[in-house]
């Protein structure tokens, strides 16, 4: 507050709303450093998944790249693991497989999440009924358990897949864009974003539920428009935004999440170089705890803190600027919530 | 009062009806069961249909889940009525034979502990700092609880849970008792030891939601100090603790209990990671095998425990606010 008079003081002739552009959103980030620092952090990650195979000095999968199990190193900056791969290379290329499956799964969350949600608030009665039921029942299991016992449905790799297109035909292992497993890894993120779908689908509907009272929504039926056109033409765009907003909230989780079951062993196939699956596996995790090699279960974890990090702190001040009463206490931490 | 909390108990038997339901649909409908799991590579069909009828997966679907609830009378077990009901699980699929009411025995207190001890964590973690940096905002205790909250919130639990065992283990010689086991000694039997196993899995769960807790208690106690009450008590020259811990605090506490309440289902995620990394061997480790072997009765009956577990200690929480806020009333 008192930054903002002195600025009045300084310079009264130009009030901050005729600054340019620009000044004002460094007037922004001067005011809210923690939440640059959150936006530096996920910029970091996005460039780290952008341009990993240029950045990594190895392939992230080639084995004896060095000697093995050794530290931090000039060639190896987060050393070796047991097979002689590099920790720096698998940490990076950790950063793509995350970011991958984080927007596959929020981006399929929310078209489905939306299109429930919003099927369910428009048409109310028994569908909404029907639908919010089974959503009170999907919400009442712990976020992992859900998680759990969908991949135990449509499975963790592409065999399910195979079995729905009736096709044995062995797909040739050939990597996309660096990422080996490719298709398992689209799997798991549909696992992950049939979860998302759920909670999304609540919060979507209860906008539904007061938008559909508006006037225009009326004026349309009264117009002889259909209900799809509604629903497509003047409910939609105006969830629009909540859903963006949405989308942003649950990336982290949906990382945190992949993390999480490629931790148990249940994620993506083993050898993939995914942050989760890198701390989890046993042989790195005996490493760790059992013989002092502890830079193999350290730097992968330390990139995923490190993206958390930076979604926590940027929504933080989002929340700041729009409600700054609250100044860093408001809201409860989506991230944590689900339980990782 | 006792008219609102009937109610409410009543309510959870839809509840736990509709979970356990769900659960069991869901395994008996998806493809591959246990028996398959079982069989292996290269088994054939017969082998598998043995297993099945077993199990009693070629039943029909609804008197299967009849069976378990204990509403069908069982016809492996001379036609009693044996199930949830009368205090019986089933056995399990995957461990042939064994009982799965034996087995939550064994799981049950382990779970309850890690719980229990992590919540205590979270409170005491949560609230003093949360209030202290409320009651003095934009000092440098404020800015130091902000971000160890924020901290808190970001490091993921489990990685938390492998870097302590692997730093203690490297650096000062220390594991968790019993590591390799799994099997924690009763609390009753050697306490000490028994808070040595669980003392580092307990905190390591505890802090993403100690870090909730001191957000909320942060700004639920801005909020109330600024109401004209709490100016009251300020003017009429109450000490700051008098104001502060009398006056204050219970109004701010009512968000904090309500997240409390919801944080339980995040417990229950945790508790299965956590248990996973330190060895122990409670009803998360229990879930996961059981998930992953498609052993269904087990599933079922432990998804009932959760949400029953997460039901009533909501429902706790709900009648906690009357004792918080006399205005509250059931009515």
């Amino acid at each position: 507050m008192a930054k903002e008079a002195a600025l009045e003081l300084d310079a009264p002739l130009t009030p901050p709303s005729a600054a340019p552009r620009w000044l004002k959103m460094l007037r922004l980030a001067r005011a809210h450093p923690l939440g640059v620092f959150g936006l530096l952090c996920i910029l970091l990650v996005m460039f780290c998944a952008l341009f990993a195979d240029v950045i990594v000095p190895y392939d992230p999968e080639a084995l004896l790249t060095g000697p093995v199990k050794e530290g931090p190193s000039l060639s190896h900056p987060f050393g070796t693991d047991r097979l002689g791969s590099d920790v720096f290379s698998r940490t990076i290329f950790g950063a793509r497989i995350a970011m991958l499956i984080g927007l596959v799964s929020v981006s399929l969350g929310m078209v489905l999440g939306s299109a429930v949600g919003i099927a369910s608030g428009y048409f109310g009665g028994f569908v909404d009924s029907v639908l919010q039921r089974l959503v009170d029942a999907l919400l009442a299991f712990p976020a992992i358990v859900m998680l759990l016992a969908i991949i135990a449905v449509i499975g963790n790799d592409d065999s399910s897949v195979r079995v729905f297109l009736n096709d044995n035909t062995p797909i040739p292992e050939g990597k996309w864009w660096g990422i080996p497993n490719f298709l398992d890894i689209i799997v798991i993120s549909m696992a992950i974003g049939i979860a998302i779908a759920v909670g999304a689908a609540r919060v979507v509907r209860g906008a539904v539920l007061s938008l559909k009272e508006n006037v225009y929504i009326e004026a349309a039926r009264a117009m002889g428009a259909s209900d799809l056109r509604i629903m497509a033409r003047h409910v939609l765009p105006n969830v629009a935004a909540l859903i963006v907003v949405l989308g942003t909230i649950f990336l982290p989780i949906a990382i945190l999440a992949e993390a999480a079951i490629s931790f148990l062993g249940v994620g993506v196939p083993a050898g993939t170089p995914s942050w989760g699956s890198d701390m989890g596996n046993l042989s790195n995790r005996d490493d760790a705890i059992g013989r002092g090699i502890w830079w193999v279960v350290f730097f992968p974890g330390l990139a995923l803190s490190l993206v958390v990090l930076g979604f926590n702190l940027l929504g933080d001040s989002f929340r700041d600027i729009s409600d700054p009463r609250l100044r860093g206490g408001g809201g409860s931490g989506g991230a944590s919530r689900t339980g990782f | 009062m006792r008219d609102y909390i009937i109610r409410r108990l009543l309510l959870l038997i839809p509840i736990m009806l509709l979970v356990s339901f769900m659960t069991h649909a869901t395994f008996r409908i998806i493809p591959g069961s246990a028996a398959h799991l079982i069989c292996g590579i290269g088994c054939t069909d017969e082998v598998v249909d043995d297993l099945e009828a077993e199990f009693g997966l070629d039943e029909n679907f609804f008197q299967q889940y009849g069976e378990w609830l204990g509403v069908w009378p069982d016809d492996d077990e001379g036609n009693k009525f044996s199930g949830v009901l009368q205090g019986d699980f089933g056995e399990s699929f995957l461990n042939r034979g064994e009982s799965v009411t034996d087995r939550l025995v064994r799981t049950l207190p382990v779970t309850a502990e890690l719980m229990i001890l992590s919540l205590i964590f979270a409170v005491v973690l949560g609230i003093p700092p949360g209030v202290l940096s409320a009651i003095r905002p934009g000092t440098l205790a404020d800015l130091v609880v902000r971000m160890t909250s924020v901290a808190w919130l970001s490091v993921p639990n489990f990685y938390l849970a492998i870097l302590v065992i692997a730093f203690g283990s490297n650096w000062f010689g220390w594991l968790p008792p019993n590591f390799g086991t799994g099997n924690a000694v009763k609390i009753w039997e050697d306490p000490l030891q028994n808070l040595e196993t669980f003392f580092f899995p307990s905190l390591v769960l505890s802090l993403g939601i100690a870090a909730v807790i001191m957000r909320l208690t942060r700004s639920s106690m801005l909020e109330v100090m600024r109401n004209d009450y709490v100016r009251t008590a300020w003017s009429k020259g109450l000490k700051e603790r008098t104001v502060v811990w009398r006056h204050a605090l219970k109004n701010a506490m009512i968000p904090v209990l309500t997240i409390i309440g919801l944080q339980v289902g995040a417990l229950i995620g945790g508790s299965v990671l956590i248990e996973s990394v330190f060895a122990l061997n409670g009803m998360g480790k229990y879930l996961l095998a059981s998930v992953i072997g498609r052993d269904l009765l087990v599933v079922q009956s432990l998804v009932l425990i959760f949400a029953l577990v997460f039901v009533l200690i909501n429902l706790i929480v709900d009648i906690s606010y009357a004792w918080l806020d006399p205005r509250i009333r059931y009515g």
